[in-house]
């Protein structure tokens, strides 16, 4: 047992991928000798060496369009963008080539590619180094979105993004990187939840709040808040995006019959309206209220002094939650 | 052996204590706002300095016209000052004020002065590259002689949107100076693992365009090079890559030791400070030191004021959030 800190995880879960499998290799802008921005490849290249750890030109497109070329001929490529914003060079190749390469080979090739994109803001960062974009990406058929909220799940969830045949978007909440967890590290994968699977992280009555990624922390300590009130949440960790884990997202809704979904990301068409839509469809006879959505305003990510205003806190949690239970 | 590697033109006194005080603003600008970031007095915690590298900007900026354009940037202070920009713009800016170049929404990364010229720095490597060919075509279509100039650094070359910019530029023969401000390296990664062809002059061949490679510690030499290749784009005679070696001598930003880099080259570099390269140009034209006492002088009185009158600035506020998104607002409960 260890106590790690996320970005920690990410590297022992690399770790663990690149000692297990001599297919995996870790590319990306100064992911070797400087170990990343975020230092989640530190000493990989040191213990890997050069031809496993590349560090390649600045070149997002060129790192995708890369790394599936070496996944078609059997390698599991780990791409790292280096901030949410810098992904887009890139948006091209996992959009038009890395989703649809396989239906469009029929099946015969996969595509096991990892694209590691640490998200969001908090860290008083300016435009392009604080976004939440992953409804682009969960909106593309073919590729698989998930992100990690804590230490114990980054472990994991990046050995099981890496040992998917399939691409994977993982995403890593920037802000929450130097949070600490014990790690068990003699648990094995199969031990490990499920990769898109969602989690009741705490059982409550009265209403449910979906969170992933940054803003499970804030659901987490909106629910110890609403305790003290005597209102009792359910908080769930959606874990993955597409494919989404209904049945656990259903059995909670039917439950509390009152649904809130935070995210960082923009409202308008964000994760929160694809999972308002379906828990509407398929629980309404349950529902006491609409599902509501918290989340951060349609305008580009603002300058870092006002971003406490634009990222849902706490408060704007505990009121989506009251307007909710007034239903 | 002289510490100057390119012969350059003679020119007259008056140039030479403009250049230098043209850098010398940038470097105590730019030193001040590092003691800012690490007081916590910026409103981001992201800032890229450009010390070492002030002859390039201010070589290629002093031989463009009020009416040229240029792009820029996460580098881009030194770019925004000796385009014209005020210091106290710059510093309102950095601080998040109202009263800054960009009302405090920009920071560091996102200068805009349309009313100099100044088309925009960008958080995205590359991104500005191929807004300078916008401008040089309009340019161009309407038959005006105004010339873009687009500053980046030796990393944006391996985006593929340097390509696209450049290509474009050249097909057209468009009025554009594209100005690689290699400074070796592309945060950790050097130049010789960016490219298997250092030389600018080469690459430009390959885009059937002039090349030039520039000292670009040496501020003269870098004037004399943009003034050649920005002539020839008002001339009509289309795009030049101007490949300026130079380095930073900071880390990447805050935080960054370099531990990529060796000390000995580093120390190389710093020998060929371009502030020290102009001044012993200076003293050997016979300006005396009161001449640069009273420069630094007056650029720390500038510094001063503008630093007072962004904290006078009031802070952006958070309805700035929500306007100028589109020419007409969106309507509906957005
Ligand atoms: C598209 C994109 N990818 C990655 C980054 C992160 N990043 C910021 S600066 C930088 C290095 C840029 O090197 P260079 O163009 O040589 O400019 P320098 O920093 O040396 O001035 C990187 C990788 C970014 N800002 N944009």
């Amino acid at each position: 047992m260890a106590t790690v800190t996320l970005a920690k995880a990410v590297t022992m879960g690399l770790r663990a991928a690149m000692e297990a499998d001599p297919k995996v290799l870790v590319m990306g802008e100064d992911v070797g000798k400087l170990g990343g921005v975020f230092r989640v490849t530190d000493g990989l290249q040191k213990d890997f060496g050069e031809d496993r750890v590349i560090d390649t030109p600045l070149a997002e497109s060129g790192i995708i369009g890369t790394a599936i070329g070496l996944a078609l001929r059997g390698y599991r490529p780990v791409c790292e963008i280096q901030f949410d914003g810098f992904v887009y060079p890139a948006f091209d190749q996992i959009v038009s080539q890395l989703a649809k390469m396989r239906a469009r080979a029929l099946g015969k090739v996969s595509l096991p590619v990892v694209v590691r994109i640490p998200v969001g803001g908090g860290i008083g960062a300016v435009e392009h180094h604080s976004e939440s974009n992953e409804a682009y990406f969960a909106h593309t058929a073919g590729l698989r979105v998930v992100a990690c909220s804590n230490p114990v799940d980054a472990y994991f969830m990046t050995q099981q993004a890496i040992a998917s045949d399939d691409p994977v978007i993982l995403y890593e909440p920037k802000r929450r990187y130097w949070e600490k967890a014990d790690l068990d590290e003699s648990l094995t994968l199969e031990q490990a939840a499920p990769l898109h699977s969602a989690r009741v992280l705490r059982s409550g009555t009265d209403a449910t709040v979906i969170a992933y990624g940054p803003m499970v922390k804030t659901a987490m300590e909106a629910a110890t808040a609403a305790a003290e009130e005597g209102k009792e949440l359910e908080v769930i960790d959606l874990r993955s995006l597409s494919p989404l884990d209904t049945g656990t997202l259903e059995a909670s809704a039917r439950k509390t019959g009152r649904v809130v979904v935070v995210h960082e990301a923009p409202g308008f068409l964000g994760m929160g309206s694809e999972l308002a839509a379906r828990i509407t469809e398929t629980c309404f006879f349950s529902l006491e209220a609409p599902v509501l959505r918290v989340t951060g305003f349609d305008t580009p990510y603002p300058p870092s002094r006002l971003e406490e205003e634009y990222l849902p806190d706490l408060d704007r949690l505990l009121d989506a939650v009251d307007r909710s239970l007034a239903y | 052996m002289s510490v100057f590697d390119q012969d350059t033109r003679i020119v007259d006194v008056s140039t030479l204590v403009r250049l230098y005080r043209g850098m010398v603003r940038i470097r105590r600008a730019e030193e001040r706002i590092l003691e800012l970031l690490l007081q916590n007095r910026l409103s981001s915690t992201m800032c890229h300095v450009s010390i070492g590298q002030e002859a390039v900007a201010v070589g290629v900026c002093d031989v463009l016209r009020p009416e040229d354009y240029v792009t820029s940037t996460h580098r881009g202070h030194g770019h925004f000052l000796a385009r014209g920009g005020a210091m106290s713009a710059l510093m309102a800016e950095l601080m998040g004020r109202e009263t800054g170049a960009c009302r405090g929404r920009g920071s560091s990364m996102h200068l805009v002065d349309a009313s100099i010229g100044h088309l925009g720095s960008n958080a995205i490597v590359g991104g500005h590259i191929p807004i300078a060919t916008g401008a040089a075509l309009w340019s161009s279509l309407t038959g005006q002689s105004r010339v873009a100039v687009s500053f980046f650094g030796d990393g944006a070359t391996t985006e593929g949107i340097f390509h696209e910019a450049v290509n474009f530029a050249a097909v057209r023969g468009l009025p554009v100076v594209f100005v690689i401000e290699n400074n070796h390296y592309a945060m950790s990664l050097p130049w010789e693992r960016a490219t298997a062809q250092p030389s600018v002059a080469r690459k430009a061949e390959g885009y059937g365009i002039i090349g030039v490679d520039v000292d670009g510690q040496d501020v003269l030499a870098v004037r004399e090079a943009a003034d050649q290749a920005v002539s020839r784009a008002r001339r009509g005679e289309g795009p030049t890559l101007l490949g300026v070696e130079t380095y930073r001598f900071l880390g990447h930003s805050r935080g960054d030791p370099s531990t990529y880099r060796d000390r000995e080259e580093e120390q190389r570099w710093h020998a060929r400070d371009p502030l020290l390269l102009e001044k012993i140009r200076l003293s050997a034209a016979g300006v005396a030191g009161d001449v640069t006492e009273s420069l630094e002088r007056e650029i720390e009185a500038e510094i001063v004021a503008a630093m007072e009158f962004a904290e006078a600035g009031p802070i952006a506020s958070v309805d700035e959030v929500f306007s100028d998104i589109y020419a007409t607002p969106l309507g509906g409960d957005q």
